[in-house]
C-alpha cells in the first residue's frame, strides 16, 4: 500500500504526523514515533512570550536580593551560559534531527510582529526541515478592527518568511469573519500550507477558589468536523498543502481529513491520551481500509471529496445547515 | 614558581597501601616532648626560605616584597608597625608626613609566623626612639596584643646581641607601644595615622592604647583631628546611597570594571552594607585617580553622592560628605520644578551652603519604561559617567554599554537591550535644578526614634539607627552584651511602597492573613465595644463573629511604617467580593496616603488591651491569631517563610520561652543591631534569646533546659522547706502544678505572686533565696531554632545528641533546604535537582531526612509541616511538641529568596510541595505508642501533581533545565522516583498497628 504523500514539498512515507506537542520533548519519543510509522514530526512551539519571559524571569531571580546583604551578595551560582529561550529549542532540533530520518518540521507561536521571528532562521539553520508557525492570539483591544488584526498576522507571516527558505506552514484558528479569504492573503503572504487548526485552551473557572485557571483538555472527535469542511472548502481554491489538526483520532478520521484535501493528518490528544502506540493502530486501521476498498495510494484519494469534487457542493455550506436543523421532528427518531 | 620536586615530595609522603605508615599516633609524656622539638629546624629555616620565593617572585613579575617592608623617612624618629591593608594606609599618610618634613616611616610585617626577630630589629631605622606597635584585635588579659608582644620580645633579644653590626649605634632601646585599632573592619584612617605619630612624639606615649573610638571609660582613646585629610585632589571620589534591591551595589561594581579595565585610571570600590535582609541601605565608596591607590578607608570628602532612593534623605545625613561645588545626583520622583519644596530642611541646606550642583532623574519611571522593572542601577550609572566626567561622554555610554552585553548578555537579547534603552533615555531624562534663589524652607528630618522612646533607644540604638554608631563612646555600650528587647518597634522604617488595606465587609476572620504575615504587622484583635469609643475616624472593626466572643468587636491593623509590602497576606487572603473577583478583604494600596491616618490607627490598636488568654481556643487558628506575637516586624527578607513560624511560636509560648538560635539567617533578623523584633507583653514578659555558635546550639540549648531545671528545682527544694511560713494549700499548689495550659500557666503565676508577698514577710534566709527563684516555678519552654545549615549540617552533631539526651526541649529546624544567609549554599537539606552553590549542575542526591533519623530515638517528637499547604496542621504540630515533657523536632518548610520565587506566592509553592509529595507532613508522638498506635501518623494525602509542577514554580531547579536542559529532564525524573519512594515508605511506617490478637491473652 502505498501511503507517502507531499507536504510543503516534502515527500512523507506517511501522512501520520504527530503535531507539536509535549511527546516529541524527548528525542528517544521522536525515534519511535518514526519507528512506529510517523511520516514527519512537528516539534514542541517554541513561545514567543516564553522567550521573551523566560528570559526576564531569569534575569529576575538571578539579580532579584542580591548586593544588599554583604553575606549574601548572590543566591546563585553563575554558569557560563544558558540554554534558555531558543538556544535549548535549537540545540534539541539538533539532537533530534541526528535521530530520525523523517522530516522536522519546528513550531514557532506567536502573534506580533517582532524580533523573536528571526528565530525561523535559527530553527532552519538548526537543521529543520519546515517551519509550523502557529499564529496563535486573542484580539483583546476593542478599538481594533478585523483587518489591523489580520494585517497584522500577515506581517509576521511576511517576517518569518523572509527568514527562512524551507517550507513554512502556518497554523492558525478558525476563527475569523472570512477564512477563505484569509487563507488566500496568507498564502499570498508565503505560506506553503495551511494547519487547520489551532486549538485554543480555554480557560476554566475553578468554583471551589474562584479563580480562572488554565484547563488542557484534549481533544474530543467531534471536534474534527471543523477543519473537515475547511479543508473541503479551501482545497482547489487556495493552491496551499493543507494539514488537519483538531479531533483526529482513529484511521476513519484520517480517510476523512485526506479525502476532504488535507496532505497530512495531525495528531495529538489521541497520543497524549494512548500513547504513541496507538499510531501503529492508526496505521493498520488506514492501510487495512483501503485495501478492503481497493484503495491504491494515499494520493489517489487526497481532494476526492472536496467541496469541489463532491455531488452536493452545499453539503459544506450554510444550506446545509438549514436543512439539519429545520427538519421535522418527526423525522428524528 | 612551583617547585615540582617539593610537589612530588608531598605527595610521596600520602597515605597509601601501597607504602603503608601510621600517623596521628596517640603519644605518652616519654616521648611527646621530644617529638615536637623536631620541628624547629623548619621554623627556623621558613624565613628564609619565604624571602627567597619572594625574591623570585620579584623576578618573574617585578614586585619587590620582604619579610618587614620598611617605608617612609630614612632616619624615621616615629615609626609604626603593623601588617594588613591598614599599612596601606599608613603608608599614604607617611609619604603625605614625610613631604612635609616630618621623620615617620611604617614597618610592614609581610611574614607574622614564623617572627623573624632579627630580620625586624634589623628593618627599623636605628634612628627610631618611638614605636606603636598596632594589631587589629583584643587579647583581654594578655600583657598586650600579639604583634606588639612579638616586637617587644624582638627588640630585648635582638638589640646589643652580640655580633650584631649596628649594636653599638643603639645605647638605648626605643620606647614601644601597643595599640588596638580597627577592630570588626572599623574606619582606620589618615587622621587616625596622625594622631598616633603625634601622640608618639609626646613625652611618655600611652601604652595600651586605642584609635578610632571614644574610650571615656578607661580613657585608652588617643586623641585625632577627625577633619584632617590627605586625599588629593587629582582622584575621583564619589559615594552612593541606595537599597539593597535596587542595584546601586552592582552599577559601581560595573564602573569600577569598566574604568579599571578600560582606561589608565587606577580604581578602588567599597561597599558598606547595613544587616537588614528587607530594606537594606547600601552605600558605595568609589575611587578613581591617575596612581594606585592605598587608602583603605570610606570616602571623607565626596566630590559627587548620588542618592539613589528619595526615603533615605528623610533617614540619613546623606551630604554628609559633600564637597563645597560638590556635585548631587537625587533619583526624584518629583522633577526640576517641584523637587525643591519636597526636600528634607537639611537637604535644603547643605546644597545651599556647599553651593552644590543638584541633578535630579525619575529612575524608577526611566527603569520601568525600559522594561527593567525596580532596578534603577543602569539608569543612575549613566548618570554618573556623564556627570562625573570620570570619560567623555560618548565614551562613556559605549563603555556602559559593552559593559551591559559582557554582564547580561548571557542572559539574552532582551535584558540587553533593556538595559541598553535605559542608558539611552536616563540621558534624556536627567535633569540640572536651579537653585537659584531657592531658600531652605524644607520639613525637618524626622528623629531616628521617636521621643517617647526609652532611652537606650533613643539614645544608643537612636545613633545606630541613623548611621551614627561610630559616635558611640564606650561607655553607651552594654559590658556583657545585654541588649534591651522590644525594640524594633521603635525603628519605623518605611520601606513598603503599597501595604494591604482592610476591608471588613468581606472578611470571614479565618485569621490566615496574620498568620502568615512574615513581619507580624498585620494583626487581630477582639475587643468590647466601648474600648473603641475614642478611636480615630478611619479605625475600622466589625462584629465578632465566634459565638464566644459575643457581643465583641473585631479589628485587624497594619502597621504602615513597618509593613514591607510582601502581600502574602492578600495572596493567602480566601475572600473575595461577590461581585469583583480581584478584591479580596485585603487589597494593596499605595503606602504614603495611608501612613499618617493609619499610624493613627495602628497606635490606637496597640493600645487596646489584649484579650484574656483563656478565652482564646488556642487550636484554632482564628481565635489563636488573636494571640499577641512578641516577635515583631524582622528586618528579614520581604515575605520571609521562616519568620511566621518562630512568630506563632512566640504566639503561643513567647510570655515564658527561652530561646537559644543559631546562627544564621534568623539570628541575623532576630538579633543583629540596632534592634531585635523578639519582643515583649504589657507585663513586660516575652522571650528571652541567645545565640553562641553555629555549631553548637542545641548544646546551648539544652544547657539552658538543664540550668532551668535545676533553678526549678531548687525553688521547689525551698517552697517545701518554707512549708510552714507559706501554708499548706500554696505549697502544694505550687510544686504540682499542671501547667499543660494557659489557665494552668496563669494559676501558677498568680500562686508566684502570692508567694513573693508572704517571702516579703518571712526573714529566713531561704525566703532571700527563695525570691531570686520564685518565677522559675512557673513552666518555661525552651526553643532551639535554627535553620537547615545548621541542623542537618554543622550542628548535627549536637542536636543529634540533645534529641537522644530526652530533655525537654523544642527544636525548631527553619528548612529552607539551603545556605540562606550566606548565599545559597548547598546544604545536605537541599533536594535533588536543586542548583546551588556548589551544586551548579543540580544536587545529585536526595535531601537527607532529618526527620526519620530522630524518629528512630523513639522517644522524640517529630513533626514536619508546611504553613502555606495545612496551616491548622503547623498550629497543631507546634501545640504537640511544646506540650511534650521530652525533646521534640519540628522540621518546617521555609520558602525562600534563595529559591528564586516570586516571595508574595511563597505559600503557594509550600503548597505545591506537599501537593506534589517533595514535602510530607506527619508527626511522630511517641505518646501515641504508649496508646498502643502507631506513633507515626502520616497527614499528608496522596501526591496531587506531578512533581515536575512544583519544580517549575521555582528558578532554583528551572536553572539546572536552563543550563544542563539534557540532564534536567533525568534528574527530575530521579526527582519524581525520590518523591514516588518517600511516599511508599512513610505510607508504610505510617500503617496503623494490628490490634493484638486475642490468642495472646490480650484485650486492646
Amino acid at each position: 500500500m502505498d501511503l507517502t504523500t507531499r507536504y510543503l514539498g516534502l515527500t512523507l512515507a506517511s501522512p501520520l504526523v504527530p503535531s507539536a506537542s509535549p511527546l516529541s520533548d524527548e528525542v528517544g519519543n521522536v525515534r519511535r514515533m518514526e519507528d512506529l510509522g510517523a511520516g514527519a514530526v512537528v516539534l514542541r512551539s517554541l513561545f514567543e512570550e516564553q522567550i521573551r519571559r523566560d528570559r526576564a524571569e531569569l534575569h529576575h531571580h538571578l539579580s532579584f536580593g542580591t548586593d544588599s546583604f554583604a553575606e549574601a551578595q548572590s543566591f546563585f551560582p553563575e554558569p557560563a551560559g544558558f540554554a534558555i529561550g531558543p538556544d535549548g529549542y535549537l540545540e534539541h532540533i539538533r539532537q533530534v534531527k541526528a535521530a530520525v530520518s523523517i522530516p522536522v518540521i519546528a513550531s514557532l507561536n506567536g502573534s506580533h510582529p517582532g524580533k523573536w521571528t528571526q528565530y525561523a532562521r535559527l530553527m532552519q539553520d538548526a537543521g529543520a526541515d519546515a517551519v509550523e508557525l502557529n499564529l496563535y492570539g486573542i484580539p483583546t483591544d476593542v478599538e481594533k478592527g478585523a483587518e489591523r488584526v489580520e494585517d497584522e498576522l500577515l506581517d509576521v507571516v511576511r517576517a518569518v518568511r523572509a527568514e527562512v527558505g524551507v517550507p513554512l506552514a502556518v497554523k492558525l484558528s478558525p476563527f475569523f469573519t472570512n477564512l477563505a479569504n484569509v487563507a488566500l492573503r496568507l498564502a499570498g503572504a508565503g505560506a506553503d500550507g495551511l494547519t487547520l487548526f489551532n486549538r485554543f485552551y480555554q480557560p476554566d473557572i475553578d468554583l471551589d477558589h474562584l479563580e480562572v485557571r488554565p484547563n488542557v483538555l484534549l481533544s474530543t472527535p467531534q471536534a474534527l468536523r471543523l477543519p473537515l469542511r475547511w479543508i473541503a472548502i479551501l482545497y482547489g481554491r487556495v493552491k496551499v498543502d493543507f494539514a488537519a489538526t483538531s479531533g483526529i483520532h482513529s484511521h476513519e478520521d484520517v480517510l476523512k481529513v485526506l479525502m476532504v484535501g488535507a496532505s497530512v493528518a495531525e495528531l495529538c490528544s489521541v497520543l497524549m491520551r494512548h500513547g504513541l502506540d496507538h499510531l501503529t493502530e492508526v496505521r493498520r486501521g488506514l492501510v487495512e481500509w483501503m485495501t478492503a476498498h481497493e484503495y491504491e495510494s494515499v494520493r489517489q484519494m487526497q481532494g476526492s471529496m472536496s467541496q469541489q469534487h463532491v455531488e452536493s457542493p452545499e453539503a459544506f455550506e450554510r444550506a446545509q445547515y438549514m436543512r439539519a436543523v429545520q427538519r421535522s421532528p418527526v423525522f428524528m427518531v | 614558581m612551583i617547585d615540582e620536586k617539593a610537589v612530588a615530595a608531598h605527595r610521596a609522603r600520602k597515605l597509601s597501601p601501597d607504602h603503608p605508615v601510621l600517623r596521628g599516633t596517640a603519644q605518652n609524656p616519654d616521648v611527646y616532648f621530644q617529638a615536637r622539638e623536631t620541628v624547629n629546624r623548619f621554623y627556623d629555616a621558613c624565613p628564609d626560605a619565604t624571602q627567597r620565593v619572594m625574591d623570585r617572585f620579584a623576578e618573574t613579575v617585578g614586585r619587590q616584597y620582604k619579610l618587614f617592608e620598611y617605608h617612609g623617612h630614612p632616619e624615621a624618629e616615629r615609626v609604626i608597625v603593623m601588617m594588613g591593608s591598614g599599612a596601606e594606609t599608613t603608608h599614604e599618610t607617611v609619604d603625605h608626613l614625610v613631604s612635609q618634613g616630618e621623620r615617620v616611616g611604617v614597618l610592614k610585617v609581610r611574614l607574622y609566623r614564623p617572627f623573624d626577630g632579627r630580620r625586624f630589629v634589623e628593618a627599623l631605622p636605628r634612628t627610631a626612639r618611638a614605636i606603636a606597635v598596632l594589631d587589629r584585635t583584643k587579647e583581654p588579659g594578655a600583657g598586650g596584643e600579639p604583634l606588639y608582644l612579638d616586637c617587644v620580645a624582638a627588640l630585648a633579644e635582638h638589640v646589643d646581641v652580640a655580633g650584631h653590626a649596628d649594636a653599638s649605634v643603639r645605647t638605648l632601646l626605643p620606647r614601644l607601644v601597643g595599640g588596638r585599632y580597627g577592630l570588626s573592619s572599623k574606619e582606620f584612617t589618615p587622621a587616625m595615622v596622625m594622631g598616633i605619630y603625634d601622640h608618639l612624639a609626646t613625652e611618655r606615649p600611652r601604652n595600651h592604647f586605642t584609635v578610632g573610638i571614644h574610650d571615656d571609660v578607661t580613657h585608652t582613646s588617643l586623641f585625632f583631628d577627625k577633619t584632617a585629610s590627605i586625599e588629593p585632589d587629582d582622584v575621583v571620589r564619589a559615594v552612593f546611597w541606595g537599597l539593597g534591591s535596587d542595584g546601586t551595589v552592582g552599577a559601581n561594581k560595573s564602573s569600577i570594571k569598566i574604568i579599571g579595565e578600560g582606561t589608565d585610571e587606577y580604581a578602588q570600590g567599597y561597599f558598606v552594607y547595613d544587616s537588614r535582609k528587607s530594606g537594606a541601605v547600601t552605600i558605595s565608596h568609589l575611587r578613581f585617580g591617575p596612581r594606585p591607590i592605598r587608602g583603605s578607608y570610606l570616602i571623607e570628602q565626596a566630590g559627587f553622592v548620588g542618592c539613589h532612593q528619595w526615603s533615605l534623605l528623610e533617614r540619613y545625613e546623606v551630604l554628609g560628605t559633600i564637597v563645597e561645588g560638590g556635585t548631587f545626583l537625587l533619583n526624584s520622583p518629583f522633577g526640576p520644578a517641584e523637587v525643591w519644596a519636597e526636600l528634607p530642611r537639611e537637604i535644603q541646606d547643605a546644597i545651599l551652603v556647599k553651593k552644590l550642583r543638584f541633578y535630579v532623574i525619575d529612575g524608577h519611571k526611566v527603569a520601568k519604561e525600559s522594561g527593567l522593572g525596580g532596578r534603577i542601577n543602569t539608569v543612575m550609572q549613566t548618570c554618573f559617567f556623564v556627570l562625573s566626567r570620570v570619560l567623555p561622554r560618548d565614551e562613556a555610554v559605549n563603555a556602559i554599554k559593552y559593559a551591559i552585553r559582557k554582564d547580561y548578555g548571557v542572559q539574552g537579547e532582551e535584558v540587553v537591550t533593556r538595559n541598553e534603552r535605559a542608558v539611552d533615555r536616563a540621558l534624556e531624562e536627567m535633569h540640572e535644578v536651579d537653585v537659584a534663589g531657592c531658600v531652605a524652607r524644607g520639613t525637618p528630618q524626622p528623629l531616628p526614634v521617636p521621643v517617647a522612646a526609652p532611652d537606650f533607644v533613643r539614645n544608643v540604638l537612636g545613633k545606630v539607627i541613623a548611621g551614627k554608631g561610630d559616635e558611640l563612646p564606650v561607655s553607651a555600650m552594654p559590658i556583657d552584651g545585654t541588649y534591651p528587647t522590644a525594640t524594633s518597634r521603635w525603628e519605623k522604617r518605611n520601606i513598603a511602597r503599597e501595604i494591604p488595606v482592610w476591608e471588613p465587609d468581606l472578611c470571614i476572620q479565618c485569621g490566615k492573613c496574620a498568620m502568615v504575615c512574615p513581619h507580624s504587622v498585620i494583626r487581630i484583635k477582639v475587643m468590647p465595644p466601648e474600648a473603641i469609643v475614642s478611636a480615630p475616624p478611619t479605625f475600622k472593626t466589625m462584629a465578632a463573629k465566634d459565638k464566644e466572643f459575643d457581643g465583641l468587636r473585631y479589628s485587624i491593623q497594619v502597621a504602615p511604617e513597618d509593613c514591607t509590602g510582601c502581600a502574602i497576606c492578600v495572596d493567602i487572603c480566601p475572600a473575595r467580593s461577590k461581585s469583583a473577583n480581584k478584591i479580596k478583604a485585603l487589597n494593596m494600596h499605595a503606602q504614603p496616603p495611608l501612613r499618617e491616618p493609619e499610624s493613627r490607627n495602628w497606635d490606637f490598636f496597640v493600645g487596646l488591651p489584649e484579650l484574656d488568654r483563656r478565652l482564646i481556643k488556642e487550636g484554632s487558628i482564628r481565635q489563636q491569631q488573636i494571640q499577641q506575637p512578641l516577635f515583631e516586624f524582622p528586618s528579614a527578607c520581604s515575605g520571609c517563610g521562616e519568620t511566621p513560624y518562630i512568630k506563632l511560636a512566640t504566639q503561643l509560648f513567647g510570655d515564658r520561652m527561652v530561646v537559644a538560635n543559631a546562627t544564621g539567617c534568623s539570628s541575623i533578623y532576630g538579633g543583629n543591631l540596632p534592634t531585635t523584633p523578639w519582643s515583649q507583653n504589657a507585663e513586660g514578659r516575652g522571650p528571652a534569646w541567645s545565640n553562641s555558635l553555629f555549631e553548637d546550639n542545641a548544646e546551648f540549648g539544652m544547657g539552658m533546659r538543664l540550668a532551668i531545671d535545676k533553678q526549678h528545682e531548687m525553688a521547689s527544694e525551698l517552697v517545701l522547706a518554707l512549708r510552714g511560713e507559706l501554708g499548706e494549700e500554696l505549697v502544694e499548689g505550687l510544686v504540682g502544678a499542671d501547667q499543660r495550659t494557659e489557665a494552668g500557666i496563669f494559676e501558677q503565676r498568680a500562686r508566684v505572686a502570692i508567694l513573693k508577698q508572704r517571702l516579703a514577710a518571712s526573714a529566713r534566709a531561704e525566703a532571700r533565696r527563695l525570691e531570686d527563684l520564685a518565677d522559675m516555678l512557673v513552666r518555661k519552654s525552651v526553643w532551639i531554632i535554627g535553620g537547615d545549615g545548621w541542623a542537618y549540617d554543622i550542628g548535627f552533631g549536637g542536636l543529634d545528641h540533645v534529641l537522644a539526651s530526652g530533655a525537654d526541649v523544642n527544636v525548631l529546624v527553619l528548612d529552607t533546604e539551603v545556605y540562606s544567609n550566606t548565599g545559597g549554599q548547598m546544604s545536605k537539606a537541599t533536594p535533588r535537582a536543586a542548583v546551588a552553590k556548589f551544586a551548579a549542575g543540580g544536587k545529585p542526591g536526595p535531601k537527607k531526612d532529618l526527620g526519620r533519623i530522630a524518629m528512630t530515638y523513639g522517644n522524640v517528637y517529630v513533626a514536619q509541616v508546611a504553613m502555606g499547604a495545612r496551616d491548622e496542621h503547623t498550629l497543631k504540630a507546634f501545640l504537640e511538641a511544646e506540650a511534650y515533657p521530652g525533646p521534640s523536632l519540628i522540621i518546617a518548610y521555609s520558602h525562600c529568596i534563595a529559591h528564586g520565587i516570586v516571595m508574595e506566592h511563597g505559600m503557594r509553592n509550600q503548597k505545591a510541595a506537599v501537593e506534589s509529595g517533595h514535602w510530607l507532613l506527619y508527626r511522630h508522638h511517641p505518646e501515641r505508642a504508649e496508646s498502643g498506635d502507631n506513633p507515626l501518623q502520616l497527614d499528608s494525602k496522596a501526591p496531587k501533581i506531578p512533581v515536575s509542577q512544583y519544580l517549575e514554580m521555582e528558578n532554583r531547579f528551572r536553572m539546572l533545565a536552563a543550563t544542563r536542559p539534557g540532564e534536567a529532564r533525568g534528574m527530575f525524573r530521579e526527582v519524581q522516583q525520590d518523591v514516588n519512594h518517600n511516599w511508599q515508605l512513610y505510607q508504610r511506617l505510617a500503617e496503623p498497628h494490628g490490634t493484638p490478637k486475642a490468642t495472646d491473652g490480650e484485650t486492646k
